[in-house]
């Protein structure tokens, strides 16, 4: 399931969801974004994260599709937060279950990678005095992502 | 309306530079997301500017587009910069 939301990202209920299939699945993978305390700037105080409703949730969903057709997976969890979010909150929760571990380490870190590079979010960063400037696109998250293309196209 | 104009929408940067985050356009003479993009800089400095950058991304009816890409009446043309979710 994909689910963009406002408030807290709760990852219990999520982790629960996908052990709950055991004992049809023999792993359950997770990566768990949060907001670090100091951006690319000092003073960060908070961040604001813009989707844009509907193609976010398709673009994520090609991912996992994409992901599906890769690995042997059987269930995917991802949230993401969107909205003002402060300093040590969870932005992002993806979680993978499979019959095996590799398949479930593998997808979960492809579809972290992807995400990253083809979900439209814009993160900004909010000082305390109240002004923000939009986060630049890292080249580091741009080669994370191609490095999966290299291994096989998407 | 939405029969005769194309949707535009902007995000983020954009956005907040532009000072819109959607419109109509009348869909007379924009065959293609370049049509829509030149007409767009046409409105001044701010516009070429913003919507000229190479990185900004564009979308058609919420799937990523290319310049070439065909646009109708009733589509949603979308020009935003890249992403930073995670």
């Amino acid at each position: 399931m994909i689910r963009i939301q406002s408030e807290a990202l709760a990852t219990e209920p999520v982790l629960a969801a996908l052990e709950g299939d055991a004992p049809a699945v023999g792993a359950v993978c997770s990566f768990t974004g949060l907001a670090r305390d100091l951006g690319d700037q000092s003073g960060v105080q908070s961040l604001f994260l813009e989707h844009y409703p509907g193609m976010t949730e398709s673009a994520i969903q090609a991912v996992v599709d994409e992901a599906s057709q890769r690995w042997n997976i059987h269930r995917t969890e991802v949230v993401h937060r969107v909205g003002e979010i402060q300093a040590g909150e969870r932005i992002v929760f993806v979680g993978v279950s499979s019959r095996h571990r590799q398949d479930a380490f593998e997808a979960c870190q492809f579809i972290m990678d992807y995400l990253k590079t083809c979900a439209p979010f814009w993160k900004k960063e909010i000082t305390a005095a109240g002004d923000g400037d939009w986060v630049e696109q890292k080249a580091s998250d741009r080669e994370a992502a191609q490095r999966w293309a290299d291994s096989d196209g998407l | 309306m939405a029969e005769s104009s194309i949707a535009i929408r902007f995000f983020a940067s954009l956005r907040e530079r532009l000072g819109t985050g959607e419109e109509q356009l009348p869909a007379e003479g924009l065959a293609c997301v370049r049509d829509v993009r030149e007409q767009l800089q046409k409105r001044g400095d701010e516009w070429a500017e913003m919507l000229g950058d190479d990185c900004v991304l564009m979308a058609v009816n919420q799937a990523m587009a290319r310049e070439e890409t065909p646009v109708n009446p009733g589509d949603e043309v979308a020009f935003f910069p890249p992403v930073t979710g995670g």
